[in-house]
Parts: C-alpha cells; sequence; structure tokens
C-alpha cells in the first residue's frame, strides 16, 4: 500500500513504538491514581440528583407574564407568531371590554417539537408578555399533543420553579394539565364561556 | 475419616477442580466487565457506572415482603440500604438485559453456522483453561483439570481454534462488514500465532518440558544472582534476559490473539460496524461479550504461568508454605486487619462527599457508607479470626483430627497458589485494559508489518540465542547452572 511518508523523522524510541506506548500508559495511570484518592476532581454533574445551574441568559421554555393586576400582558398583537422563524406560536385573538387591554389572547399555544428556542418571539414582544427565563431545559412529554405548551401551562411555569415546588415540578412539569388556571380567572373567567 | 476420604475424596477432587476451572475464568469475567468501565471512566477523569442499586429491605419488613411474594403482590418497600457498589451492579442488570433481551435471527444467515459461533468462542475460551494449574498437588491430586504433557501446545492448538468462532460468526452473517471482520480476526491470528508459538519456545527450552505443571515447578526453584544471593521461589523466567523478550512479544501477540485494543482490527466499530458480532444480539451477543474477556483471563494466565511462575508466591516456596503453615496463616490474617481497617474507615469518611448532602435525607443511598464499613469491619474481624487460629496452630489441629499430617499445609499452598495466580491473572487483565484505553488502534498494514517483520524475526532470534546460550551454559557450568 502506497503511504504518504510522514513529516517528520521518527526517533529511535519513537519507531519502536513500545517506548511510546508505556510513556502514554504512564500519562493514563496518573490520571487513575489521582481520580481514586481525589474523586471531587470530577467534573461529573450527577444528573437527577444534581443539576447544573445556568446561565442567566439561558433560553429555557418560555413562559407568559401577567400584570399586576393578574390580567394576562399579552393583547395578542402577532408579533411573535410572525417573527417566529419556525412557525411555531399560535394565538387565537378575543375581545375583552372590562380588560383594559381589550385585546387577548383566547388560546397562546407553542409547538415545542418546532421552535427552535432562537428568542426572537420574547425580542419581538412589544409588551414582554413572554420570556424564556425559565431555565427549564427538561421539556419533554409522552406523546407529541403534550409537546404544545398551552397558556395556562406556560403562565403557571414559574410557580413550579419555586423550591417548594421542586418535587411537583419534577413529577408533572412534562404533561400540560388540561383546565387548570387559577391566575387568569378574574380576566378570561367570564369572557370564554 | 480416613477410610471415606480414599473412597470418595478422588471423585470430590476431580469434580472440584473441574468446577473449579469453569467457575475460576467465569467469576472473574463481571470483575473484569466492571474494572474495564471503571477503568476506561478514570482514565479519562470520568465516574464511571454508579448509579444501578440493589435494594436492600428492612430485615423487620422481610416477613411481609415473604407474605407479598406468596400472595403475588407487588412489592412495595423502603429499602435500608440502596446498594451500589461502586457499579458493580451495573453487570448484573447487563446479564438481566441481555437475557430478556429479544434474541433476533436475520433472514439472510447461514443458520447452522451461525447459531455454532458464539457456543465455539464461549467454549474454546473456557477449554483453554483446563491446562493451567493453580497449584502443584493436594492430597496428592494434581491442580489442574487435565495432567497432559503437551499442556502448551494444547493451549496454543486452543487458541488457533479460538479463531474459528470470530470467522464462522463473520462468514454465516452474511453481509460484508461481517465478513471482513472475520476475515481480519484469521489473518490476525495467523501472523500473530507465529510470534507467540515461538516466543514459548524459549520457555520450553528453560524448563525442559512442554507440560505447564513442569513450567511452573521449575519456576518455583530459587532465583540465583551470579551465584551470590539466592531468593527463594523467584525463578521467574522473565527475569532471564531472554525470558524477558520472549515475555514482551508473548504479551503483545496475546492482546492480538484475544483482539483487544490496539489489534481489535475484527471488531473494528469505526469502519465495520460491528465486525463479526454486528448480527448478534442478546445473549449470543452476551457468548461473544464473555469470551473476549474469558480469553482475557486465560491469556492473562498463560502468560502467568510462562513467565510470573504461576500459582508460586514470591519468596515463599511451597515446600516453605507447607512447613510454616500455621505462622503463615497467622502473620497473613492478623496483616490483613490493618487493610480492612483502612478500606473501613475510608468507606465511613465517604459520608462527607458532596454527593452525599445533595441527596435528601431519607435516600438510601445515604446509608450505603455505613454498610461498607460494616461490610469491611466484618472482613477485617474474619481475617483476624483466622489470624489467631493460625497462630493457635489450628492447621495443624485439622490435620491431626483428620488424621491426614500433610492436610493442613496443602490447604494452605492450594488457597495461597489460588490467590497468588488470581492476582497475576487481575494484574494482567488490567493492563490489557489499560493498554486500550491508552493506545489507539492500529492500521491494517501497519498490524501486518509488526507482526511479520518486527516480531516473528524478533522471536525466531530470541530462539536461536536461547538454544545457544543453555547449550554455552551447559558446556561452561554443567547441567545444574542456573536459568
Amino acid at each position: 500500500m502506497a503511504l504518504p511518508k510522514p513529516n517528520k523523522k521518527l526517533t529511535g524510541s519513537e519507531s519502536s513504538y513500545l517506548v511510546e506506548v508505556i510513556k502514554g500508559m504512564v500519562i493514563t495511570l496518573g490520571h487513575v491514581v489521582k481520580n481514586i484518592f481525589d474523586q471531587d476532581r470530577f467534573r461529573t454533574i450527577e444528573y437527577p440528583d444534581v443539576r447544573k445551574p445556568m446561565t442567566p441568559r439561558y433560553r429555557g421554555a418560555h413562559r407568559l407574564l401577567l400584570r399586576p393586576d393578574g390580567g394576562i400582558k399579552c393583547v395578542a398583537c402577532m408579533c411573535c407568531p410572525t417573527v417566529c422563524p419556525a412557525r411555531c406560536i399560535t394565538i387565537v385573538a378575543g375581545e375583552n371590554p372590562n380588560d383594559p387591554a381589550e385585546k387577548f389572547p383566547v388560546s397562546f399555544d407553542i409547538d415545542m417539537l418546532r421552535c427552535i428556542y432562537c428568542g426572537f418571539c420574547v425580542e419581538a414582544c412589544p409588551k414582554d408578555a413572554i420570556r424564556m427565563d425559565t431555565k427549564i431545559y427538561e421539556i419533554n412529554a409522552y406523546n407529541r399533543q403534550d409537546m404544545v405548551h398551552s397558556k395556562p401551562y406556560m403562565i403557571n411555569l414559574m410557580d413550579r420553579l419555586k423550591p417548594e415546588a421542586s418535587e411537583a415540578y419534577r413529577a408533572d412539569h412534562t404533561t400540560a394539565p388540561a383546565g387548570h388556571t387559577p391566575d387568569e380567572a378574574p380576566v378570561a373567567g367570564g369572557h370564554l364561556g | 475419616m480416613s477410610e471415606l476420604w480414599t473412597e470418595w475424596g478422588d471423585w470430590v477432587v476431580i469434580l472440584l477442580r473441574c468446577v473449579f476451572s469453569v467457575a475460576f475464568v467465569m467469576q472473574i469475567v463481571p470483575l473484569l466487565i466492571w474494572g474495564e468501565r471503571k477503568g476506561a471512566a478514570y482514565i479519562q477523569d470520568r465516574p464511571g457506572p454508579n448509579r444501578a442499586p440493589i435494594d436492600i429491605p428492612n430485615p423487620l419488613d422481610i416477613p411481609r415482603l415473604l407474605g407479598d411474594v406468596l400472595a403475588a403482590r407487588p412489592l412495595v418497600f423502603k429499602p435500608i440500604v440502596s446498594l451500589r457498589a461502586a457499579g458493580l451492579i451495573h453487570t448484573l442488570t447487563d446479564v438481566v438485559k441481555l437475557a430478556f433481551k429479544e434474541d433476533i435471527t436475520p433472514d439472510h444467515v447461514e443458520k447452522f453456522y451461525w447459531f455454532i459461533a458464539p457456543v465455539i468462542a464461549m467454549s474454546i475460551a473456557l477449554c483453554t483453561f483446563a491446562v493451567v494449574p493453580f497449584g502443584d498437588t493436594f492430597l496428592g491430586h494434581q491442580l489442574k483439570v487435565s495432567d497432559m504433557d503437551g499442556g502448551l501446545l494444547f493451549v496454543l492448538a486452543m487458541t488457533s481454534l479460538g479463531v474459528y468462532g470470530i470467522m464462522l460468526a463473520g462468514w454465516s452473517s452474511n453481509n460484508k462488514f461481517s465478513l471482513l471482520g472475520g476475515l481480519r480476526a484469521s489473518a490476525q491470528m495467523v501472523s500473530y500465532e507465529l510470534a507467540m508459538g515461538l516466543s514459548a519456545v524459549v520457555v520450553f527450552l528453560s524448563a525442559g518440558s512442554v507440560s505447564l505443571s513442569r513450567i511452573a515447578e521449575v519456576q518455583g526453584q530459587p532465583l540465583s544472582l551470579f551465584g551470590v544471593v539466592e531468593i527463594p521461589a523467584l525463578n521467574w523466567n522473565v527475569f532471564s534476559p531472554f525470558g524477558f523478550l520472549a515475555f514482551v512479544l508473548f504479551w503483545v501477540a496475546a492482546f492480538a490473539e484475544t483482539n483487544r485494543t490496539p489489534f481489535d482490527l475484527p471488531e473494528g466499530e469505526a469502519e465495520l460496524v460491528g465486525g463479526y458480532h454486528t448480527e448478534y444480539s442478546s445473549f449470543r451477543f452476551a457468548l461473544f461479550f464473555m469470551a473476549e474477556y474469558a480469553n482475557m483471563i486465560v491469556a492473562s494466565s498463560v502468560t502467568a504461568t510462562l513467565f510470573f511462575g504461576g500459582y508460586n508466591v514470591p519468596l515463599l516456596s511451597p515446600a516453605t508454605i507447607r512447613e510454616h503453615a500455621d505462622l503463615l496463616l497467622g502473620v497473613l490474617g492478623l496483616g490483613a486487619v490493618p487493610a480492612f481497617l483502612t478500606f473501613a474507615v475510608v468507606a465511613w469518611k465517604r459520608q462527607g462527599r458532596p454527593f452525599y448532602s445533595v441527596i435528601p435525607k431519607d435516600d438510601p443511598r445515604q446509608n450505603e457508607p455505613k454498610f461498607f464499613t460494616a461490610v469491611w469491619l466484618g472482613a477485617a474481624g474474619a481475617h483476624g479470626a483466622l489470624g489467631v487460629v493460625g497462630f493457635m496452630g489450628g492447621l495443624a489441629a485439622l490435620s491431626a483430627w483428620a488424621e491426614m499430617p500433610e492436610l493442613g499445609g496443602d490447604l494452605m499452598a492450594v488457597i495461597l497458589g489460588i490467590t497468588a495466580l488470581a492476582v497475576k491473572v487481575l494484574i494482567g487483565c488490567w493492563i490489557m485494559i489499560w493498554v486500550r484505553w491508552t493506545v489507539p488502534r492500529f492500521r491494517y498494514d501497519q498490524l501486518m508489518n509488526l507482526g511479520w517483520k518486527v516480531m516473528l524475526p524478533l522471536a525466531l532470534g530470541n530462539v536461536f540465542a536461547a538454544a545457544g546460550w543453555i547449550v554455552l551454559r551447559h558446556e561452561l557450568f554443567g547441567p545444574a547452572g542456573g536459568s
């Protein structure tokens, strides 16, 4: 077999190979010995027991924000579905004359299977109604329907992240509970019916 | 007692040594798989496998749980300790997984040879251990399965038969990648068998026999350093210049024969998918997997027997062991106590590791360090008790009770012999693992160059030089010269 000649001329000990193998083995054994006596050297994160702290700018699952009076901040201006490159946001707008904002999203669904986590929706929002600051990266479900995050699910997302709610969060954050709408009841309650 | 022993003892010993030689190999296999994973992890600065647990129920719960088992109710219990044993349990879960996995037979395979290939691979690997001695004699019995004269020739024959498993698997799988893997395996075996056999010739020459028992026995003689100092039971072939070169060649060839990295071209997952075992799943794959590790153990034990004195304990000749059996038991038993106490302290201190502060306080894994502290303390106690028995002359009393004066000494010699062989085998296997995670795979032409152009001439030259030296030594010093 015609093979290209190596650029560098090998020295005697290098061409015998055995010496170089032993040199390499000394290096690897050094790692083994160091790791046996100081196991805190490992950078591995014992994942389900220990979680990696995410940076503040990490874009995790989306959440929807509420106004101080309890109404949803979103005014269904359709900026985010327009800018979304993955076209994963579906908003159905409705009107509520009792609400100072008047226009509001009757439903606000994000298909997390299509979302590319670019954060354009957050940039585009004129009302600071949607944010991706939850740092949630475990976005998974047993079926495709549950991967579509609904309005109530995204409103309540942060409640699940409170320390006392962390166990519950781990247990059920993967599926959006149907009909669970405590926070938006004063705004949307009468209107949706 | 004595009459009963003479009638049945032969059969018991024959059965025991057969069982032992299979069990010896099969018991080290899971340990090696664990060692491979953990060794790889530690070399790469990872913690390695450490999650699969065995949940041990509270002893108080056991009656209730037995009731649940009988009534076929689901077992629900709060374990007192969740035993992970540094990842040893992963091997067990692997066995369960492989045993219960779907066994797929592709339509296009050559059925008969496809079915028989893993069986050949595994059974040949186990057969080879039959001629490796794991002790000199026990009450007049040979301590190896077969007492054949051509011991090492049997080993060489069996290792070359072992390639049939891989070759048949590769050919009968009926796809290009597997066939290439099988071809590589057979070409590689043919190339390296020569160097392996020739390097072993040096050992035949110095021992004057091909029987592995005889080779091990010769190495139990004292090592003479220029006729000035004599070190007992250290006449290992590796300490003679020709023996050392032969060892290096034999060991490198053993890597090729067992298909271990850097010579694992038959598997070659980067270019050949999985090589010869691509089509195998479930327990058939497990057989190939275990055969690889069984081959490692056999290669290590043959190397230990040929070059590192086999069952011989350094500095303690078999005669010395038999003479001072009780003293040895006492010293070794009590000597092990501080070591086990150190392990107990280390296990206890593991409770301060960051991991245990992160998991919840009522997690059963919190009790693991305490469990292992108890285990090591128990081991220390047991060894201390053995040591006390030794100092009180327990083995002599046992021999007197059984009316067999050599029983105590033989028992000690066998236990120490098996331990010595096991330690040598484990060191050899660790070196194989260590090399695997250090050295990248050879290219195929490099492999052939090394085999035919470097190792074969070296091995041939070594044989001639060793033969010449043995003749010269005979002329100079007479027949009783040192090695």
